[in-house]
């Protein structure tokens, strides 16, 4: 019995052929520009709080805020993370979560500044 | 057939092309250069790895000799650190996790029912790239003037602690070595890791589901995220290391106001999961062998799958216990206390699991066993001193002693090392198609048990009563004596019990006892093909349809539960049971595995030249680059599989 | 690259090397927040000068992550291209993302240049040891994204790659997208966020 079969007896997809899958769920040209275009205003956001007095625990919090959206735009539109199967979220998750945990508890332990 | 668009064959393309056929043909040297099979690198791992066990051991020798009586003189202070740092930095690096890179090898496709890993080209690349950083890290002995007693290697402890590592306290290249030749070992065992993740996630047999896997294959799949997690942050603090010593960085420099505990929260968070990176493969090795020898499944399966994957979490909230006297505060301690308290949990759970697969079981005492055995009673002891380590108010009294010596000696060569022991006898048979002698296999077992309690049990007492490590002697009445007298002729007992193996091993290998393809009537598929196993493994994929698939192949229940053969030609036993009729090399007629290639191991070269060149001469370091990526590209550029005309 | 050598039946059913990248990214993520915590523990920390306050340029900056964050863009598109089967558009967007990507590196290099003029090296202080360390690996990294992705244009100019071969240029859009990323990452935490 090949692995095709195997699957078509338990009715599951014969092939992950990753572009046909992906046909129906590939973002367009027009909305990877319009991604684009609103990672830049957050980048100008972000440039122009820094120019602005303010108090420095919410400058901190807010450019976390952003950068965090422009991180998650691009992992999940451009690096097609949203659309593709969980495994890779939890490759790449798994990995990320596990440096922000270590390294804050390291920092925490030194008495470190995180920002 | 695989083509590529309008190739043009080129002289060079034809000249590559051929050399890889000509490797295809070879049953020599220029196959084993060239080899991308899973089998032919696991054997290349371990035997490399048994080299370095061999070097390391004679490190060991050496030290125990100074040590066997307080003020002795056969070696300086200088030379026992420089032994002392290499026997670490080759236990850990160039033998346990070579070994058991041998045995992800040699076995995960095999239980898996695959043909090879999922990417062999890598595969080969990691090997030789491990080869080219031991034999780096082991050249740094010759660089200074070895014949009137001069050792060049690292003396800084295979921990490296900065700032003692940097180079205002310790000039010369030793620690250099020791930096750029871990960075190699740890592209390695990283490439491993990516490796057997894909190949164990995508590659299974047809029915294979994630909790029908051997427990080999699970511990297999866990330890490679560690790998692939844990690496990245030990390469760093060597690049940091690299930088202060080549470059004058100020990482751990106190006197640029840097704190210097950034070396060891570093090196330990990596260390952590690094130690759980050695054991989990033994863990692997004995859930197989155990179950196979108490003719019972293994107790508690999903409990053992569980555990580890909870270990491999777990293994990242702990590292601080390493650092308990450093100053970190209570809050600090206390926190890192409990969670090391807790991560004795999982390990307890495999072990009651161990004992209850034996319980009630038709146990057969086969070398294989003894091993398995050995390593659950020894890891246990070894655990029991780590929860002692846990509690921070006995850490403050036991760390930096030789306390610490046992216990973790007791895990790693009680736990790791006769583990792997275990699965060499194991699966020798599949793998040479003959036994290792049984009886000298029980030889080497008690006199190695013998010796290894010899050797560490009496560092618990001189740890307690405050024996310092890392000392290169001691002088008399401190009560010390006797046990470092017990302890240096448990070290030669241990090499003689080593002695015995080798005798075993290359005797049997030539006129062993015959195997067929399942002498231990075991459980799972690499005992369903011939031993030694054909190039391509399985004639045809197999089909799984439960866990232990190979043993219901064999076995069912009858009405009373009782176990009983399934009759050859019945219902179920449509699958072949038993491996090696001609029927198969039929169907292997139509197998084609990739072709052999020089490409990983001209990339593997580079590196050692780039490391030697940082150190003495930078004009190597092209040189180095050069070979890395000629390397790279011709890997990228040629086809799998060449066709041939 | 393994071109053309067909699609594998995996037990998953995604592709090995897609998912061996995948892994490889989430493994630099420990890389790169290794170096990360190094300059977090270190900032505010040097005994002697310079100081970031007396180095950072803004406006300079903003404008090279920019000149990132759009080579993302048209490495999407380039992708985009080649899943349709366009392997003109593919070309151009290929060369228009090395382009930006280069511009980027001539902007740190620019920059380092700056710094090591104003007195600031590897070695002065922990700002500089840090800061070249982290910032420089990033390069390094963004330096071999421009090299993969001029090789796949060349590849493609022998019609290497075609719609079928669209993972080729998807993987390398991986690793583009996360070099960018961690340059986000960088952006904020090392020239935006300034503690007083």
């Amino acid at each position: 019995m090949t692995l095709a079969d195997y699957r078509r007896r338990r009715g599951e997809p014969l092939v992950a052929e990753e572009h046909e899958v992906h046909a129906e769920h590939h973002p367009s040209a027009l909305e990877y520009l319009q991604i684009g275009g609103i990672l830049a205003v957050i980048t100008a956001v972000e440039v122009g709080l820094y120019y602005i007095e303010l108090d420095f625990t919410l400058l901190v919090v807010l450019l976390m805020v952003l950068s965090l959206a422009k991180f998650s735009m691009v992992v999940a539109w451009f690096m097609h993370l949203k659309f593709d199967s969980r495994l890779f979220t939890i490759a790449f998750v798994t990995g990320l979560v596990t440096a922000m945990s270590i390294f804050a508890a390291a920092l925490a332990t030194l008495h470190g500044q995180l920002v | 057939m695989a083509t590529i668009a309008a190739p043009r064959r080129s002289p060079l393309s034809r000249a590559l092309r051929d050399a890889r056929l000509a490797a295809e043909e070879s049953t020599g040297l220029l196959n084993w250069l060239a080899t991308i099979d899973h089998k032919k690198i696991g054997v290349l791992y371990g035997v490399s790895a048994f080299i370095f066990f061999c070097t390391g051991g004679i490190e060991a020798l050496l030290m125990r000799t100074q040590l066997v009586a307080p003020d002795s003189d056969v070696l300086n202070g200088d030379q026992f650190n420089r032994l002392l740092t290499m026997h670490g930095t080759t236990m850990v690096f160039l033998v346990v996790m070579p070994m058991s890179a041998a045995f992800f090898n040699l076995m995960v496709p095999l239980q898996i029912g695959a043909r090879d890993v999922a990417f062999p080209r890598l595969n080969a690349f990691s090997y030789w790239t491990f080869l080219a950083g031991g034999i780096f890290l082991n050249a740094s002995f010759f660089t200074e003037d070895i014949f009137s007693g001069q050792l060049g290697s690292p003396d800084g402890g295979w921990f490296g602690y900065a700032p003692l590592s940097l180079k205002t306290y310790t000039p010369g290249h030793g620690m250099d070595f020791y930096a750029l030749g871990l960075q190699i070992l740890g592209i390695a065992s990283l490439a491993g890791g990516f490796n057997f993740i894909v190949t164990i996630l995508n590659l299974r047999a047809p029915g294979m589901t994630l909790f029908r896997m051997p427990v080999f294959v699970w511990m297999t799949l866990v330890t490679s995220f560690l790998i692939i997690f844990a690496m990245p942050v030990i390469a760093v603090a060597l690049f940091e290391l690299t930088f202060d010593r080549l470059f004058d960085a100020n990482f751990f420099d106190p006197s640029a106001g840097a704190n210097p505990l950034l070396w060891q929260h570093m090196f330990w968070l990596f260390g952590h999961p690094e130690v759980y990176i050695l054991i989990l493969p033994a863990f692997g090795i004995i859930s197989e062998i155990i179950p196979v020898f108490s003719r019972k499944p293994l107790f508690g399966y999903p409990f053992v799958v569980f555990s580890g994957i909870a270990i491999g979490f777990m293994s990242w909230g702990v590292w601080v216990h390493h650092m308990y006297t450093t100053g970190l505060g209570t809050i600090a301690n206390s926190a890192f206390g409990i969670s090391t308290i807790l991560i004795a949990v999982p390990t307890g759970v495999k072990i009651f699991n161990w004992m209850g697969t034996l319980w009630g079981g038709s146990i057969r005492f086969r070398a294989p066993m003894m091993f398995a055995i050995g390593t659950v009673a020894m890891f246990t002891i070894g655990g029991l001193s780590g929860v002692t380590h846990s509690m921070v108010p006995s850490d403050y009294q036991q760390q930096d002693t030789y306390y610490v010596v046992a216990h973790f000696h007791y895990v790693l060569f009680g736990g790791a090392i006769f583990g792997l022991f275990g699965g060499i006898y194991y699966w020798f048979p599949k793998f040479t198609g003959r036994f290792l002698n049984e009886t000298l296999g029980h030889i080497h077992f008690w006199i190695m048990f013998i010796g290894f309690n010899l050797t560490f049990f009496p560092m618990h007492m001189s740890g307690l009563l405050g024996m310092p490590r890392r000392i290169y002697t001691y002088t008399d009445g401190y009560g010390w004596d006797l046990y470092n007298l017990l302890s240096t002729i448990g070290a030669f007992t241990i090499a003689l019990s080593i002695a015995i193996f080798i005798v075993n091993f290359l005797w049997s290998v030539r006129a062993g006892k015959k195997a067929g393809a399942d002498p231990w009537d075991a459980r799972t598929l690499e005992w369903s093909i011939p031993s030694p196993p054909p190039h391509y493994n399985f004639a045809e994929i197999p089909q799984v349809h439960a866990r232990d698939e190979f043993w219901h192949r064999k076995y069912q229940e009858d009405a009373d539960g009782n176990v009983v053969p399934v009759m050859a030609g019945a219902a179920h036993a449509t699958e072949t049971a038993h491996g090696g009729d001609g029927h198969d090399e039929h169907h292997a007629e139509g197998i084609h595995l990739p072709t052999p290639s020089f490409f990983p191991l001209i990339a593997s070269l580079g590196f050692p030249f780039v490391a030697t060149g940082l150190i003495y001469d930078y004009a190597l370091i092209p040189v180095g680059a050069t070979l890395i990526i000629v390397g790279f590209y011709g890997w990228a550029l040629e086809p799998a599989t060449e066709e041939v005309d | 690259m393994a071109v053309g050598t067909g699609h594998l039946e995996t037990s998953t059913g995604l592709d090995n090397r897609k998912l061996l990248m995948w892994l490889f990214l989430g493994s630099e993520c420990l890389f790169f927040g290794s170096f990360i915590a190094a300059y977090l523990l270190y900032r505010g920390r040097s005994t002697v000068g310079p100081y970031p306050e007396d180095l950072v340029d803004i406006p300079f900056t903003s404008v090279s992550a920019f000149v990132l964050l759009m080579s993302s863009v048209s490495m999407v598109l380039a992708l985009a291209a080649i899943q349709r089967g366009n392997v003109r558009n593919l070309q151009i967007w290929l060369v228009t993302t090395a382009i930006l990507g280069l511009a980027f590196i001539g902007g740190q290099a620019y920059e380092f240049t700056e710094f090591y003029h104003e007195g600031l090296r590897i070695d002065t202080n922990l700002y500089g040891t840090t800061f070249f360390v982290l910032t420089g690996f990033h390069g390094a990294h963004v330096t071999i994204g421009v090299l993969i992705l001029l090789s796949l244009f060349t590849w493609s100019l022998r019609g290497g790659i075609q719609q079928k071969d669209s993972l080729n240029v998807e993987l390398a859009g991986l690793y583009w997208h996360f070099v960018d990323i961690v340059w986000i990452v960088i952006f904020t935490l090392v020239y935006l966020v300034q503690p007083q």
